[in-house]
């Protein structure tokens, strides 16, 4: 027999009997594109998720002067150390690569007024790399500049309760305050976010470091926030802090770093649980996308038995009759697979238009797992009942049994 | 051409076993027309199907131009279906999704026989059984008649030696039945050796040759007309 012979007959075969043809593509479609789908849906997901988690700014490692000896006991706020934590050990950080950027903290209460109010609050001195490390959002204005961190200025940012306590509904940028003995022009607003690193930041100012060190006579540091360059080089973010403080602290190892550990498990742990949800999802949709498959090829190859039995009479060999049925099964699961993408990437499309925030991708390995399954029970359950009718007597599969 | 020795053919049919044929012996020569008659269940369709080497003997040997057939495999019995025998059934087996045409050529697409050989091959089949203006027709659009005269083209496109026709007319009137009769004996008068299983004793008494089956044995009773 001729291949396109065969071509030609595995089609005939499928446009000759239209409503059995058309419910197997159909089979095959919702089989494949509900993998496609479920899979995008689940994977958007676990990105969003990932996505939420990653503006909570978990690769931070904070850098706290003082060594703490025992665990369980909360990091001294200012440790009885031999050396303080200098803003140069801070911009020496900045050399590890692991690192992406760091922020220097100086802490100090000071009363702030504005005309005849005034606040007792918290004054934090940093550079304009807080930020992007604390995720903090303006309202209004800028924030510190990025100018070189060991000259004052006289700007500060402010946290939007304080801006209402001392401005009222008035206009606060361009004020000047004073903070202590000194004053200070208001730049910029903090958007309110709650509750940062433990402190309200809607009730405090925030001002050059070199500044606030001054403001409160001090060289020391409270801490230095450091950024890792992701979640994979915290671990060596860490290591290179320690390395780089001993190294300029004559060896002696006089600092407490904290990474967020267990944040980071915990993030862990839902990043994992969220990937095995999607694989389950994947994994069901394409068991029943088998199944299905599975039914209407067994359906429609033992209504043709009698057809087999037939090519077996005209002197059809058994290789011949089963490979006219591996044509025909493979044109519908093509087919079938080809209708199932279209539709899957077309669902996609609109649910993208619909939630244009919703991250959906439809993974790789889900098109191939798809594809695979479909194909594969197509070719097994178009062949297997094939290849029982091609073994039958002829007798037999003549009369249809 | 054809010989049969002591063919034997027996069925499980729950516990029992039916012997559909005893000890048949039966020879036959090119061009013969041979009827086989009997009741049913006396075993003249299960005769016929080990004639046409759809069925397998459990016992004896079956000479088919010479060859032993009882001794080839799967693949060579098919072959030998396809290039040597020819069938025609009582609901003729159509393809109902093929034309007319597209149904007589199956056999020679399964041979692998180059696509403009098949045309002109179907086109002079189609002309020779007055069928050429129904070569487009699908099976459900030609009368019953029609339908066996195309299952008859089908069954000599490969120019077989052997015609094996089991009940032709069972699903006939007798208008249609008739011309399917002549049908067949017009290929036998061309040389084809024509074996026709029948109930009708009319259609069976045409046969130069006929034999009776009873219990699956040939009636020794019963007078063998022609030469064999």
């Amino acid at each position: 027999m001729r291949l396109d012979d065969a071509f030609g007959f595995g089609l005939r075969a499928l446009t000759g009997a239209r409503s059995r043809t058309w419910l197997m593509l159909l089979a095959m479609a919702i089989g494949v594109a509900s993998v496609v789908v479920l899979t995008a849906l689940g994977e958007g997901a676990r990105h969003f998720v990932a996505n939420e988690f990653s503006s909570l700014g978990s690769h931070l490692v904070i850098v706290i002067p003082g060594k703490v000896e025992t665990t369980g006991d909360t990091p001294p706020l200012v440790g009885g150390t031999p050396r303080d934590l200098t803003l140069e050990d801070a911009l020496a950080l900045e050399r590890s690569s692991a690192i992406q950027r760091i922020a220097p903290l100086v802490l100090g209460a000071a009363p702030v007024s504005y005309r005849q109010l005034e606040r007792d609050i918290t004054v934090m001195g940093s550079t304009a790399d807080l930020m992007p490390i604390r995720n903090l959002e303006l309202a209004r204005g800028k924030f510190l500049p990025e100018t070189d961190p060991t000259r004052e200025s006289a700007v500060t940012v402010i946290g939007d309760k304080l801006k209402k306590e001392l401005f009222g509904n008035r206009r606060a940028i361009g004020e000047w305050v004073r903070i202590h003995d000194r004053r200070f022009r208001v730049i910029g607003i903090l958007k309110p976010l709650g509750e940062s690193l433990g402190m309200d930041i809607g009730d405090i100012a925030v001002i050059p470091v070199a500044s606030a060190q001054s403001l409160f006579n001090t060289e020391g540091l409270f801490r230095i926030l450091v950024q890792a360059e992701g979640r994979e080089a915290v671990s060596r973010a860490r290591q290179a802090v320690i390395d780089i403080i001993r190294q300029r602290h004559d060896d002696e190892e006089d600092i407490t770093v904290i990474t967020q550990d267990a944040l980071l498990s915990t993030f862990d742990d839902i990043f994992r649980s969220l990937t095995y949800t999607v694989a389950g999802i994947a994994s069901i949709s394409l068991a029943v996308a088998g199944i299905l498959i599975m039914n209407v090829m067994l359906v429609a190859v033992s209504q043709r038995t009698a057809e087999i039995g037939l090519l077996k009479a005209l002197g059809g060999r058994r290789g011949e009759i089963l490979s006219l049925f591996l044509i025909e099964a493979g044109l519908l699961s093509v087919a079938g697979s080809t209708i199932g993408l279209m539709v899957a990437y077309g669902g996609v499309w609109i649910m993208g238009r619909i939630y244009p925030d919703f991250p959906l991708l439809i993974p790789l390995w889900s098109l191939g797992a798809a594809l695979g399954i479909s194909l594969a029970t197509g070719l097994l359950f178009g062949i297997l009942p094939a290849r029982h009718a091609a073994r039958l007597d002829p007798v037999v599969a003549l009369a249809g049994r | 051409m054809i010989r049969l020795e002591r063919i034997n053919r027996s069925f499980m049919v729950g516990d029992e076993t039916v012997h559909a044929l005893r000890d048949i012996d039966l020879e036959m020569a090119a061009g013969d027309y041979l009827s086989i008659m009997g009741p049913s269940g006396s075993g003249k369709s299960t005769l016929l199907n080990i004639l046409g080497l759809l069925d397998q003997p459990d016992s004896g040997r079956y000479f088919l131009q010479g060859t032993e057939t009882t001794a080839l495999n799967e693949t060579e019995q098919a072959v030998a279906r396809r290039d040597h025998i020819g069938f025609v059934f009582q609901s003729f087996h159509l393809i109902p999704r093929l034309t007319a045409a597209q149904n007589i050529e199956l056999p020679l697409m399964l041979a692998g026989v180059e696509p403009a050989e098949r045309t002109g091959r179907v086109a002079a089949v189609l002309e020779q059984l007055g069928l050429s203006d129904r070569a487009r027709h699908r099976p459900d659009q030609l009368s019953g008649g029609q339908r066996q005269r195309v299952a008859i083209a089908r069954a000599t496109i490969m120019q077989p030696a052997l015609l094996l026709a089991d009940e032709p007319t069972g699903n006939l009137d007798k208008h249609s039945g008739d011309e399917v009769v002549q049908t067949l004996e017009q290929l036998n008068s061309r040389g084809i050796t024509l074996v026709v299983v029948t109930h009708d004793p009319e259609i069976g008494g045409r046969a130069s040759r006929r034999i009776r089956m009873v219990d699956g044995a040939i009636d020794p009773g019963h007078p063998m007309t022609g030469s064999g």
